[in-house]
């Protein structure tokens, strides 16, 4: 303990800063100044910090600075073996780990061959548990966007139902939000007994409760004002910035990855493509991107009471199912580059891997995060806006920093 | 369109350059040289046929000092037609910050491009050229070497802090 008592040498250089700013404070106008928000703000979602150029109450310019929660994702998976890194996965997207483990999971066994040798009931499964957390996730979004537009009711009730999930999450898997339970060519376990009904149930209490929800949050005036043509994204700036998922979906592009790519179970299931219309305000503003979030969790909805059908009738609880029947016990893709993407709450989630070696551990993998390129449009859509405007494009946007960062 | 009919195509309005076709065992990447891929990403792009709106990905790999070369991968779509292209290109590895390696930026074709290119800065060292702001974006700025080269060593101190990733044994110490 001795030897290394010091952690910290005392140099007056290391006060600089070591994320300076990006404008030149000399070069501002006299009536302009720059505002720092975060690393350390509750309404920058995470530790962002944004780098505010201001004209009085206007903003001119906004420089995202990131990297606080950098982990090293992609670093320490050029040293792991594919299965373990499953775990580093779920703590890219923390709020919706499965999807990501079904994405990464899928691209996984695609690049092995082995896709058509998982069971359709791991499948009915996986997919039931990724809706499930695609709730949540947009749960939390709702939640904590209708908290920074200033009501606290529809936060405490979304995280009373998220608790429901979060329950039953961790009644399937074992841990509440980061879970490893999706594993290459399987399940960690089969669902527990009981499961289904539980389920079933959980979608007979929620449907009401969406309802109110929706009359609380999008339907509510003061949210209407606060949120209706604010932020308009429009839909060539979106598809030019790499936007997807349900905000590129708000400004009009019925575009999702579980219908055009159509991976999975998916194409067996029966859902719709909910799309921003611009009822408020424009196509496209903070209003349409909250909406679009709620459709879409009774989307989810049908989707997990179509694979509590499946699972309960065709593919059937049985004594035989081993879940992990199909892991291969020998991970040894072929010398290849390969690019999986699927949708995750957020948007495109890709995940990209080159392999060259005789051994089980990744060349490189890349992670294409949703919430990295969704991000980067903020500096294009807060020009010339108002300093309480900023924080609602902002929420609107529902990033998640463990994914900005990885 | 398949795959191979924007080959011919490519091929055809590049005449005088040879595009090899490699990775084609699962998701086949057209190789293109590193001087004129701004030329035939722009060509793709505003090609009314193939009309590649979307770039989902910019990927860099560093192949390793005995290769020699990084290279960097496009993922695009298009989302009317529905088909995706994959071009690589590869540069020499350079030695950064004194010889880094470069390329021309797209970002002026995709705006995506700028934060995908600032984040393979950040790891590899690449510098972009005519790239409106090439700074480091995931890492702090005053970090020294590229983490995602294979020859990357961590520095020994950062702002007087021991950068040491081998800790459990000096605990045990």
């Amino acid at each position: 303990m001795q030897n290394n008592a010091v952690q910290y040498i005392y140099n007056p250089e290391n006060l600089d800063q070591s994320d300076p700013l990006y404008t030149n404070i000399n070069n501002l106008k006299s009536h302009e100044m720059v505002i720092n928000i975060g690393p350390q703000h509750p309404s920058t979602h995470g530790v962002l910090r944004l780098e505010v150029v201001m004209d009085g109450e206007i903003v001119t310019n906004v420089i995202p600075h990131m990297g606080y929660l950098h982990r090293c994702f992609e670093k320490h998976a050029e040293n792991l073996p594919y299965p373990q890194i499953i775990p580093f996965v779920d703590r890219l997207d923390y709020l919706a780990a499965m999807n990501s483990e079904h994405i990464y999971a899928m691209g996984v066994e695609k690049m092995l061959g082995i896709s058509e040798e998982i069971s359709t009931r791991t499948e009915y499964i996986r997919v039931l548990v990724a809706e499930l957390n695609r709730l949540s996730s947009h749960f939390l979004g709702i939640g904590a966007y209708a908290m920074d537009m200033g009501s606290f009711t529809p936060f405490l009730w979304l995280m009373r139902d998220r608790e429901h999930i979060n329950r039953m999450l961790e009644w399937v898997s074992g841990a509440r939000m980061l879970y490893n339970y999706i594993w290459i060519g399987g399940l960690y376990y089969d669902l527990p007994v009981g499961f289904e009904e539980r389920c079933k149930e959980f979608t007979v209490y929620l449907k009401p409760k969406l309802t109110e929800l929706k009359q609380l949050v999008v339907d509510n005036k003061i949210f209407i004002n606060r949120t209706a043509n604010i932020g308009v994204l429009p839909l060539d700036l979106a598809i030019n910035s790499g936007v997807t998922g349900p905000m590129l979906r708000a400004s009009g592009l019925r575009f999702d990855l579980r219908k055009v790519d159509a991976y999975s179970v998916y194409p067996k299931l029966d859902f719709d493509i909910p799309i921003g219309e611009g009822k408020m305000g424009q196509l496209g503003d903070c209003w349409d991107r909250t909406f679009v979030r709620i459709e879409e969790c009774w989307q989810s909805i049908r989707i997990i009471e179509q694979c509590i059908e499946q699972l309960t009738n065709d593919h059937k609880r049985t004594r035989s199912f081993n879940p992990q029947a199909s892991i291969p016990k020998k991970i040894r893709p072929p010398k290849v580059d390969f690019y999986f993407r699927g949708e995750s709450p957020k948007g495109e989630l890709g995940f990209f891997f080159r392999h060259n070696s005789n051994f089980d551990i990744p060349y490189r993998c890349k992670v294409r995060a949703p919430s990295f390129c969704n991000l980067s449009v903020l500096p294009a859509i807060s020009k010339n806006i108002m300093l309480a405007d900023l924080i609602a494009i902002l929420g609107s946007i529902d990033i998640v920093m463990g994914e900005v960062d990885r | 369109m398949t795959f191979e009919e924007i080959q011919q195509l490519l091929q055809s309005e590049f005449n005088n350059l040879t595009l090899e076709v490699s990775n084609q065992e699962s998701q086949a990447q057209i190789n293109v040289p590193a001087q004129s891929m701004i030329e035939i990403i722009g060509f793709l792009k505003s090609n009314k046929s193939t009309f590649f709106d979307l770039l989902s990905c910019i990927t860099g790999i560093d192949n390793g000092k005995e290769a020699g070369n990084i290279d960097i991968i496009y993922h695009l779509y298009s989302i009317p037609f529905e088909h995706a292209l994959i071009i690589k290109t590869s540069i020499q590895r350079g030695t950064p910050p004194e010889h880094p390696p470069s390329i021309d930026s797209i970002s002026a074709i995709y705006q995506s491009a700028n934060w995908h290119e600032r984040e393979i800065f950040d790891f590899f060292g690449v510098i972009f050229n005519h790239h409106p702001d090439l700074r480091r974006i995931l890492l702090p700025n005053d970090w020294q070497g590229y983490p995602l080269r294979k020859d990357y060593k961590e520095q020994e101190y950062y702002r007087g802090i021991k950068v040491d990733n081998n800790f459990t044994s000096e605990t045990n110490n």
